[in-house]
């Protein structure tokens, strides 16, 4: 981790808020591959952490660990200061050791994929309630008052009826939003939300992660919007090769670039 | 002169599908229906009304039952294959195989003569409370359709458990339910929702698969239709009325299964 050390205290208002999301030196391999290679990355309460890389950089398995979608090979992962406890897979990787943990976790991280995830056989409504239903176990109509608040937020008010299939991508994308609002998570992680997206639909969706960030939720965001990048973080983190390249605040990471390869990556996607 | 709109547009709808081939069509349907009325014989029908409601009753219960079973099954035998370890997925493939790769009319008689013969060797079997059901024949019919059902349809969940997007089991993960609730809760419902047009192709298999019980001496509507021509030496009548009755069986399960298809709409392309 060439730049990193440097940059950690240029971090404004950084102690007084807790740990919401904390990464110690974390490796992923898929078999031969290295994909993370000892990362460390913190999210502190009311942080927007913005994650960006070129394409195979592991941004996106970074934060498929959060939740371990993927499991990590090693390292540490706190979730508000609790420990994922990891045990040995046997192949010399590492599992959730107690999947209630991981499922408890899980509930405070609220996920938005590249490709929405919605479920097809459910219309948007149900969508938005199953989890606060069959997971956290509220009731019905308390889940259906809270989905009807978060579809109105999202803008997607007249279409709580409609499936999934019958709506445009980025529609789709604010009902995967509002799903996860619903479980009133701690921390939003979003991987890449507007890659799957047409052009003229990605700023419906950016428009309502930004509200979201403007009211202080905490938030890691993968993406390649890197406008969108510096007008809503509060950190940014480049990630390189599976290494943390340079991270530091939206304003001197995008204004004032130290490392070579991130000047470079920035000059190719501008 | 004028016409209004409505009747215009309802003329127009009404003659679109009042085409001269369908008039046509429905004119030869009519005449053969009234010849087979007026020239064929139906005096016996009298006679065998009761029996043949009981044939009729009794085709339908071992379709329901056995289809009810058999996708009960399927449902964990196409999970296995989908899913499973590899020493569950080779049993349930194995199993399909070997029941998919034999003629039904074959493990019919293999369990009704063979297992049927062999019990009553036993004499803990004649003494067990099961054995009033075990001397019959039923039960037999029932077993051996089931089998075939699920292994069929073993195969087509297993197929459809495959198909459901990998995301969306993910998005469940990702929520934190447990496995169980993914599976009852998002993989199982739209694992049956995409079978569902081709277990409805099965189903209407299966209905034809339940004469075959007739030769095991359980009397469905295709055995009574037998019976009033051995009894009788009428033959033609009997079987015309028996396609009758199936086309309207299979009538019925595939305007259940569109009915339960509509529930979610799907949207092509």
């Amino acid at each position: 981790m060439s730049g990193a050390a440097a940059s950690t205290a240029d971090r404004p208002a950084a102690d007084e808020a807790a740990e919401a999301i904390h990464i110690e030196n974390l490796h992923k391999k898929f078999g031969a591959l290295h994909v993370l290679k000892g990362v460390s990355v913190s999210a502190r309460d009311g942080e927007v952490v913005a994650i960006i890389g070129g394409s195979g950089s592991g941004k996106s398995t970074l934060l498929r660990c959060i939740n371990c979608l993927e499991n990590p090979t090693s390292g540490i992962i706190r979730v508000n200061g609790e420990e994922i406890r990891l045990k040995p897979d046997g192949h010399g990787g590492a599992v959730p050791a107690d999947r209630r943990q991981i499922e408890r976790i899980r509930t405070r991280l609220g996920m938005v994929f590249q490709s929405f995830n919605l479920w097809s056989h459910m219309t948007l409504l149900e969508n938005v309630i199953e989890v606060p239903v069959h997971v956290l176990g509220i009731r019905r109509a308390e889940a259906v008052a809270t989905a009807e608040r978060l579809l109105e937020r999202v803008g997607l008010a007249d279409k709580r009826d409609v499936y999934p299939a019958f709506m445009s991508g980025g529609q789709q994308q604010r009902g995967a939003i509002a799903r996860a609002l619903a479980i009133q998570p701690r921390v939003m992680l979003f991987d890449e939300p507007t890659s799957a997206l047409d052009p003229e639909l990605v700023g419906e969706v950016l428009k309502v992660i930004a509200d979201l960030a403007k009211e202080g939720r905490t938030m890691v965001l993968v993406t390649h919007e890197m406008k969108f990048a510096r007008q809503v973080a509060t950190h940014v983190v480049y990630l390189y090769n599976g290494q943390v390249e340079e991270e530091g605040p939206p304003e001197q990471l995008f204004g004032d670039p130290r490392s070579e390869r991130l000047k470079q990556f920035l000059r190719n996607v501008h | 002169m004028s016409i209004p709109i409505t009747s215009l547009a309802e003329f127009a709808a009404r003659s679109a599908w009042l085409q001269p081939h369908r008039i046509l069509l429905m004119a030869v349907a009519a005449a053969l229906v009234i010849s087979a009325a007026l020239f064929m014989r139906w005096d016996w029908l009298p006679n065998y009304y009761g029996l043949a409601l009981q044939g009729i009753w009794r085709t339908i219960w071992i379709l329901v039952v056995t289809c009810v079973l058999g996708i009960m099954l399927a449902v964990p035998l196409g999970l296995a294959q989908a899913a499973g370890p590899w020493w569950l997925a080779m049993p349930a493939n194995a199993f399909c195989t070997v029941i998919r790769g034999t003629p039904l009319l074959l493990q019919l008689w293999l369990l009704y003569y063979g297992l049927g013969s062999l019990f009553p060797q036993f004499p803990w079997i004649r003494q067990s409370e099961l054995w009033p059901y075990l001397r019959q024949a039923w039960p037999y019919a029932v077993l051996s359709l089931t089998i075939s059902f699920a292994a069929y349809e073993g195969e087509v969940m297993r197929g459809a458990f495959a198909g459901v997007p990998r995301g969306q089991l993910e998005a469940a993960r990702a929520y934190g339910m447990r496995p169980f609730t993914i599976f009852r809760r998002i993989w199982l419902p739209q694992a049956l929702h995409r079978a569902l047009p081709t277990l409805a192709g099965e189903t209407v298999l299966q209905l034809k698969c339940t004469p075959l019980v007739a030769t095991i001496t359980v009397v469905d509507i295709y055995a009574v239709a037998s019976r009033v021509r051995q009894d009788t030496f009428i033959v033609y009548e009997p079987l015309l009325l028996l396609a009758l009755i199936y086309l309207i069986i299979s009538g019925v399960i595939i305007f259940l299964f569109r009915k339960m298809e509509a529930r979610i709409p799907v949207r092509l392309g």
